[in-house]
């Protein structure tokens, strides 16, 4: 929101009006173009080093025959086009990356979506009763611990059919964090807020909505974040088991028919997408919660 | 059946963690009448908080009974309007959805969306904040926050307005602007109002009656000092009012004379 709009007119114009117009427009300019270059340096700059030194370290020492891993100018000539064209489409199996990275993200979006709905309700439900949270807590502590491939047998023995499984996967991997924070951020709710809700007699759903999410939101957005970042994770061992299209089963795949540069392809293509999964759920949660945090 | 509108009756008011009780309060018998102004003061930590959240529902009474025209209160409600010491608006609602949230809980049946707007408007108006109605609690001064946090409390339209230590936290300037305020819809509404206090003058100046409370624990009600000072009352006038400085007076020997604070008693 914008603090200045109502504020009082601003202080007495200056009087030399030319003279100090002027001075702004030149000083500001070199000012501008110093902080890019400042954010070039101190940001950008630092991991670009970085990275070409490691791929540097990595083609010595894997370069020369009898390497047991291929080198980078080895993935970049193996795996050209899957670097270069992530959209192309040669046949309902043979597809881009990109393609196959949505494929999975809309699997991890009904794993995770679900998970984050029953996480914020159970956590709610679970942070207003501390005596259910003293009952809860260390099993969930225990569970969260769980390795996403652990839950596979159980789940397809559950479900019998690979689909919910693998959803069901993703989704018992990204809940425990999902729940144990917002049951944390449910019990930080201060008693002025709750001495509120309970004057205007407010009930169950309106103090869900009016009072816990909002007042809760910094910290269900810190679950949802973890949980976003888990729920990625079990793509690989979800996608083992539906086969299909998916990121995660194309590196099972390419495992099996021995095309180590494609995997390493799709690590890195893996790696991007989770970082910017954990960003957007940050900057969401940010924005969400700016109310809450000022 | 007496006629009393809010009667407080042999209340007892203790805590008890684990094996050990401590008892708050002990013996309140008091009687208000509709639209009175009373004032509770006494010492830090002796339990105005405590009467206070027992006459609003928010916490129980251990033993005796407060009845409302009558009738047993023994939960929160917007009938019992609180104005909480901290001001409690919800940070991520602006001061118009602060008060709205009230309006709809309160009126959501009885007024159409229209009503209830002017209803909204009307009450930041009546505290002289309708030019900042869409700004949110974090950017506007603690005074305007306890002017919100009244405008709230006034929209419940309540039966009897509880102010804890409204002004507690503000500056002397900012303190008198908001007692005239509320000297104002007082006699403008003529609300039931129960208001704490640590301030021998905000007391003095705003109350039909002083409630003096005693040290805890098990504190209870030392005296109550009527002030028939007549109203409207203009602070400057009053200053060498006889009554005014008597009155005054009289709260100061009982809180530093009869019932001086001990300090580290526990
Ligand atoms: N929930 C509680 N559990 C145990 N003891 C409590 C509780 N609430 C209040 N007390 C005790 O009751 C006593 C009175 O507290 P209260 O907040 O009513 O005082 P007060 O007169 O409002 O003080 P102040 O002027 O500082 O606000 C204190 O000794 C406090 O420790
Ligand atoms: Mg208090």
């Amino acid at each position: 929101m914008n603090v200045t709009v109502l504020k009082p007119a601003p202080s007495p114009a200056p009087k030399p009006a030319a003279q100090v117009l002027a001075l702004p427009v030149v000083a500001k300019r070199p000012q501008w173009i110093a902080g890019l270059g400042r954010v070039l340096g101190e940001s950008v700059a630092p991991p670009v080093v970085v990275l070409g030194v490691l791929l540097l370290i990595w083609q010595i020492a894997f370069s020369g025959a009898g390497s047991g891993l291929p080198a980078p100018t080895d993935v970049w000539e193996q795996s050209r086009e899957l670097i270069t064209s992530p959209f192309f489409v040669y046949g309902t199996q043979d597809i881009g990356l990109g393609w196959r990275v949505l494929t999975s993200l809309e699997r991890v979006a009904y794993g995770f979506g679900l998970a984050a709905v029953v996480g914020v309700l159970v956590g709610a439900i679970l942070g207003q009763s501390a005596l259910m949270m003293r009952g809860f807590d260390p099993i969930f502590q225990v569970l969260r611990t769980v390795p996403p491939l652990a839950w596979l047998p159980i789940s397809l023995a559950a479900f019998m059919d690979s689909g919910p499984s693998a959803i069901f996967v993703i989704f018992i991997t990204a809940i425990w964090p999902i729940i144990i924070n917002t049951a944390a951020g449910v019990r930080a709710i201060p008693q002025d807020y709750r001495n509120v809700a309970a004057v205007l007699r407010l009930n169950q759903i309106e103090f869900f909505f009016k009072i816990m999410v909002p007042s809760a939101a910094p910290y269900i957005f810190s679950g949802l974040r973890i949980g976003v970042g888990l729920s990625w994770l079990a793509i690989v061992a979800a996608e083992m088991l539906t086969g299909g299209v998916g990121i995660g089963f194309f590196i099972w795949d390419a495992w099996n028919s021995s095309r180590l540069t494609d995997i390493i392809v799709a690590l890195v293509y893996i790696g991007l997408t989770g970082f910017v999964l954990d960003r957007l759920v940050g900057w969401i949660g940010r924005v969400v919660s700016r109310g809450t945090t000022e | 059946m007496d006629q009393s509108y809010l009667k407080i009756d042999r209340v007892f008011k203790s805590y008890s963690k684990g094996p050990k009780t401590t008892e708050v309060l002990a013996d309140i018998r008091l009687t208000i009448d509709k639209g009175e102004f009373v004032s509770i003061i006494g010492h830090s930590g002796c339990g105005k908080s405590t009467l206070l959240n027992l006459i609003a529902g928010l916490t129980v009474v251990t033993t005796g009974a407060i009845k409302l025209e009558g009738r047993e209160v023994n939960a929160p409600g917007p009938d019992r309007a609180v104005v909480f010491q901290n001001h409690s608006l919800l940070p991520w609602l602006s001061v118009y959805d602060n008060v709205k949230l009230a309006v709809s809980k309160v009126f959501g049946s009885k007024k159409t969306k229209a009503e209830r707007h002017d209803w909204i408007m009307q009450n930041l108006d009546l505290v002289q904040m309708t030019h900042a109605s869409d700004k949110r609690p974090g950017e506007i001064s603690g005074g305007m926050r306890q002017r919100v946090g009244i405008a709230r409390a006034l929209a419940m339209e309540p039966k009897i307005l509880l102010l804890d230590e409204p002004f507690g936290a503000l500056d002397a300037l900012t303190r008198a602007h908001l007692q005239d305020a509320v000297m104002d819809i007082h006699a403008r509404l003529g609300n039931t109002m129960i208001m704490i206090t640590h301030d021998v003058d905000e007391a003095v100046l705003l109350a039909d009656r002083i409630v003096m409370m005693t040290n805890g624990p098990a504190a209870t009600i030392g005296d109550v000092l009527p002030v028939a000072i007549p109203r409207p009352r203009d602070r400057i006038a009053l200053a060498s009012h006889p009554d005014y400085v008597r009155a005054r007076e009289a709260v100061l020997r009982f809180l530093y004379e009869r019932h001086r604070f001990v300090e580290a008693a526990e």
